[in-house]
């Protein structure tokens, strides 16, 4: 038993999953209105509204000591730090001196073929045919290890 | 005083009813001390492991294509995968287990003043995964077509895909193995943090704590903070080497770099996970053999503390040549220079507070010793490694290799040795032989540094990393003698840990039985009976100074226990 | 065995139980973090995954999205009871909380089957799928093992033991649904 009593009765949680729910019901309804933004802030604006209320109130972090969430979003933090760490080798596909070749290949594959047939795809076109040919020396080229060999047959972007 | 009623509130019968039979006692124990020696032995076998493993692949080097003594010829195949099993054994299997879980394990409730970890049975699920996690990886090396052999870092797409490395099953079991380590020392972590936090003796405050204890516990932190991608990772992985997934298969959309990326976003932060422990033991070992008190405590905690916070920002420093984005590299190269500073700064510390003490050279001071000095001709190479121009050049060389273990090897085996033989008599209760512990630090030290100094010679003529047989480079050629000699010295090395293990041994059935506090040091562990009984302290300790109190002008005595009450007048 | 006095020990005034399901949270937020980073990378870099992620079914997740929030409304109301010393009234809800649990895979078993076996959408599809049955999935063995352990709190609750352990098994809970709060818009609406 905790030695802290929040003396909150049932009603408190009850209408914070309340509002839990009506914040779903929205963030279900806003993508329909087909609004880029609109979607993305009720998708998920709405999520880190969610997230924030099920943390402070469900988990009690509101009444917790200060260094546990802080504790919590150093870890958040460290995410941060390798989202933006990694992403300009892996979001991108192009950059100073390198372009990732086969996935950009596969990227304007994928468009191509996905509003060719109006937007079914994924079926068993994909992963085993012979897209690996076509990319075949963008495997070790750009992207690679091996700088030495990937010069002479790297194309030279800039 | 009140604390003396506090602490008597607490007192913990020292005397159990209970008779422990021998599996509870040595096969089911949750006791922390017994866990610690679980994981000391289990670290010390795979030592044993992966020293062999050296051997052979360094004596074909020195000798490519003939029969490596004990083993037999050795194959391009076999040599990858003693490579590759030996970086991971001795990392994974050998510095974590040891620096961190064994001694964690045995010191933190000790030094700490309470009678057992917070979570035991835990605490005992942690070395049973970690043990399984060990069969598995030792059961890697026998299947067909043998241990994993693509590095310890596992790139794909060589890993991901039986194609290329011609492994049916090692690649995966190798995968798992290294995954089921991981759970370990996360339940582990768990165990050490919060019973840090928690579970301290009246009186003991932040700046009370033993720096071996904090650095154990903030490398659990570390290690906490950075393997989650790697696990993210490694699922990913598994999944393109058995479920036909193409996270890493660039041939299907995938990316290896992401792979890269989230390896070394925990490989960079764990080196300094098993150094934080290291330079723990050095902090604990120094003060009692100079009779003086740690230089800058807080200094060096929050040293450690930017440390392992910085230690997030330099990860591509490893991936400089892999095709990274050449802007990042930029970025990259200037975090890895500035995480130098604060450990060159601990070197300081260490030097000032050896200055003007008393110094005795016990054999665990030697190793205290050395390891200041190795690990900063370890650290200094690293910087040419960190400049990611001159990094062009030596990546995937021998200076790289030449630098890590001038690294590692004071982390793990330096390390180890200083911390056994520092506390073997609390543990053991027993005396080890001071003779052969420094017949065995000579012969050990004068010897490493003869394996390592001509490969840094090699890195910098050219050598590659991870080939079998420098026959294959002609130009190379002329350096093979630097190879014999680096391969001779290391079998001299490994004769001398014979003499370790002799004493090892012998001392903990015939040695002069250990008093309560041979070496007259201030901290917790050396107020009760060497070995410790089960729940450690008769009556459980209240802290009144810090743990350095040595030579206080107000003291007759050299050193000044923490649990001492301070005499009050009248 | 009996409690060791460390465990019953808080220097820092938080019970030693809470504190480690802080950190245990912790551990997983890197861990989902790094999955759903990696993720989100790729689904960024990637915008023909698009055509893939149109056939995800937005009304399963959003049902499941409200029966998580449900059960967390259980594993609360489950703490207050505990709070009060009420075993018997706190199990009732953690049982209440394992339902929805049940519920979320029973749906989720139901939303795969239709992709897996109607459609045709497995693991090795393509790279937004091989993602969405990772993540989900790795959501899903949190689901199964928090509910299993909840069951073992709820049986020691009954006999009004080990009370403190609801609001742990709670806080892990939580975190699950958290976890889910963030997994529905990436997969599911994210179009």
């Amino acid at each position: 038993m905790s030695e802290e009593s929040h003396g909150h009765d049932e009603s408190y949680y009850i209408k914070t999953w309340l509002l839990l729910v009506v914040l779903l019901i929205i963030s279900v309804l806003g993508p329909e209105l087909e609004i880029k933004i609109v979607t993305f802030v009720t998708a998920f604006g709405i999520a880190v509204v969610k997230a924030a209320l099920v943390a402070n109130r469900f988990m009690h972090l509101n009444i917790e000591r200060k260094y546990i969430t802080s504790l919590l979003i150093t870890g958040i933090a460290a995410m941060l730090i390798f989202f933006f760490g990694v992403a300009p080798d892996v979001m991108r596909h192009s950059g100073t001196n390198w372009e990732h070749v086969s996935a950009q290949e596969w990227v304007e594959h994928g468009m191509a073929v996905g509003e060719a047939s109006g937007g079914h795809h994924g079926e068993a076109t994909h992963g085993d045919d012979g897209h690996g040919d076509e990319a075949g020396h963008g495997d070790e080229a750009e992207h690679g290890h091996d700088a030495e060999h990937g010069e002479g047959e790297a194309e030279a972007t800039h | 005083m009140t604390s003396q009623t506090e602490s008597s509130v607490e007192t913990h019968a020292g005397d159990h009813h209970h008779e422990e039979g021998f599996v509870k006692k040595y096969l089911w124990s949750t006791d922390h001390k017994m866990i610690a020696k679980q994981y000391l032995f289990t670290g010390m076998a795979m030592a044993v492991i992966g020293g062999w493993m050296a051997y052979v692949f360094r004596m074909q080097l020195a000798f490519p294509g003939e029969a490596v003594p004990g083993y037999g010829l050795v194959s391009s195949a076999e040599y990858n995968s003693m490579v590759t099993n030996h970086g991971t054994i001795m990392i994974f299997w050998v510095a974590m287990p040891v620096l961190i879980a064994a001694f964690g394990n045995y010191l933190i409730p000790l030094m700490i003043g309470c009678d057992d970890m917070v979570f035991p049975r835990i605490n005992r699920l942690s070395y049973q995964v970690f043990l399984l996690s060990a069969i598995v990886l030792i059961f890697s090396l026998f299947v067909q077509g043998g241990g994993f052999g693509g590095a310890w870092t596992s790139y794909p797409p060589l890993s991901s895909e039986s194609q290329f490395n011609l492994q049916p099953l090692a690649p995966s079991l190798w995968v798992i193995a290294v995954a089921l380590e991981f759970v370990a020392f996360l339940l582990g972590g768990i165990n050490f943090i919060v019973t840090l936090m928690n579970s301290r003796a009246p009186g003991m405050k932040m700046y009370d704590i033993p720096m071996v204890i904090w650095m154990i516990v903030l490398a659990s932190i570390i290690f906490m903070a950075s393997v989650g991608p790697l696990i993210a990772g490694a699922i990913m992985l598994v999944f393109d080497q058995l479920l036909g997934t193409s996270f890493f298969d660039p041939g299907n959309g995938g990316d290896p770099v992401l792979w890269q990326h989230l390896f070394w976003f925990f490989g960079h932060p764990e080196v300094y996970v098993v150094l934080l422990p290291a330079l723990g033991i050095v902090a604990e070992i120094m003060p009692v053999f100079s009779r003086k008190k740690l230089f800058a405590y807080k200094t060096v905690l929050y040293t450690a503390i930017a440390t392992g916070i910085i230690s997030f920002f330099v990860w591509a420093h490893h991936q400089f040549i892999s095709g990274i984005d050449p802007r990042m590299a930029n970025v990259f190269t200037v975090t890895t220079l500035i995480i130098s500073v604060p450990i060159a700064e601990m070197m300081f510390v260490f030097i000032a507070t050896l200055w003007g003490g008393s110094i005795k050279l016990t054999v665990p001071m030697l190793w205290a010793l050395s390891f200041v000095a190795e690990f900063m001709l370890g650290g200094v190479t690293g910087i040419y490694l960190g400049a990611s121009g001159a990094d062009i050049y030596f990546h995937d060389t021998y200076f790289v290799l030449a630098h890590f273990h001038y690294t590692f090897f004071p982390i793990a085996i330096i390390g180890t040795f200083a911390a056994v033989t520092y506390w073997y008599p609390k543990i053991f209760g027993r005396m080890m032989n001071a003779t052969l512990g420094k017949i065995h630090f000579w012969g050990t030290i004068v010897a490493f540094n003869f394996i390592f100094i001509p490969l840094f010679m090699l890195g910098a003529a050219g050598q590659h990393r991870r080939i079998y047989s420098y026959e294959l480079f002609p130009e190379l050629a002329e350096l093979q003698d630097l190879r014999v000699f680096a391969t001779k010295a290391m079998i001299v090395m490994l004769a001398f840990q014979s003499v370790f293990i002799f004493n090892f041994f012998k001392s903990m059935f015939w040695g002069e039985k250990a008093p309560m506090n041979p070496w007259r040091s201030s901290t917790l562990e050396w107020t009760v009976p060497s070995p410790p009984p089960h729940g450690n302290f008769a009556v459980l300790p209240t802290v009144y100074r810090g743990p350095y109190e040595y030579s206080h002008p107000d003291r007759e005595e050299d050193f000044w226990p923490q649990d001492e009450a301070p005499i009050t007048n009248g | 065995m009996s409690r060791p006095i460390a465990t019953t020990r808080s220097a820092t005034g938080i019970p030693t139980g809470r504190l480690a399901l802080w950190w245990i949270v912790f551990s997983e937020i890197v861990i989902f973090g790094g999955l759903l980073g990696s993720y989100i990378m790729h689904r960024i870099g990637h915008p023909e995954w698009a055509y893939d992620a149109i056939h995800t079914n937005t009304m399963a997740g959003a049902v499941n999205t409200f029966v998580l929030l449900t059960s967390s409304l259980m594993a609360v109301l489950a703490h207050q009871a505990a709070e009060r010393g009420d075993g018997k009234r706190a199990a009732k809800f953690l049982y209440w909380t394992v339902l929805g649990a049940v519920a979320f895979l029973v749906i989720k078993g139901f939303e795969w089957h239709h992709e897996i076996v109607d459609l045709g959408y497995v693991l090795t599809t393509s790279g937004f799928w091989s993602f969405y049955y990772i993540a989900a999935g790795l959501h899903g063995v949190h689901v199964i093992g928090g509910a299993i352990i909840m069951l073992f709190v709820a049986h020691d609750a009954k006999k009004g033991k080990e009370l403190q352990r609801v609001e742990y098994i709670g806080i892990y809970w939580h975190f699950v649904d958290l976890v889910w709060i963030f997994l529905f818009p990436l997969l599911y609406i994210a179009k």
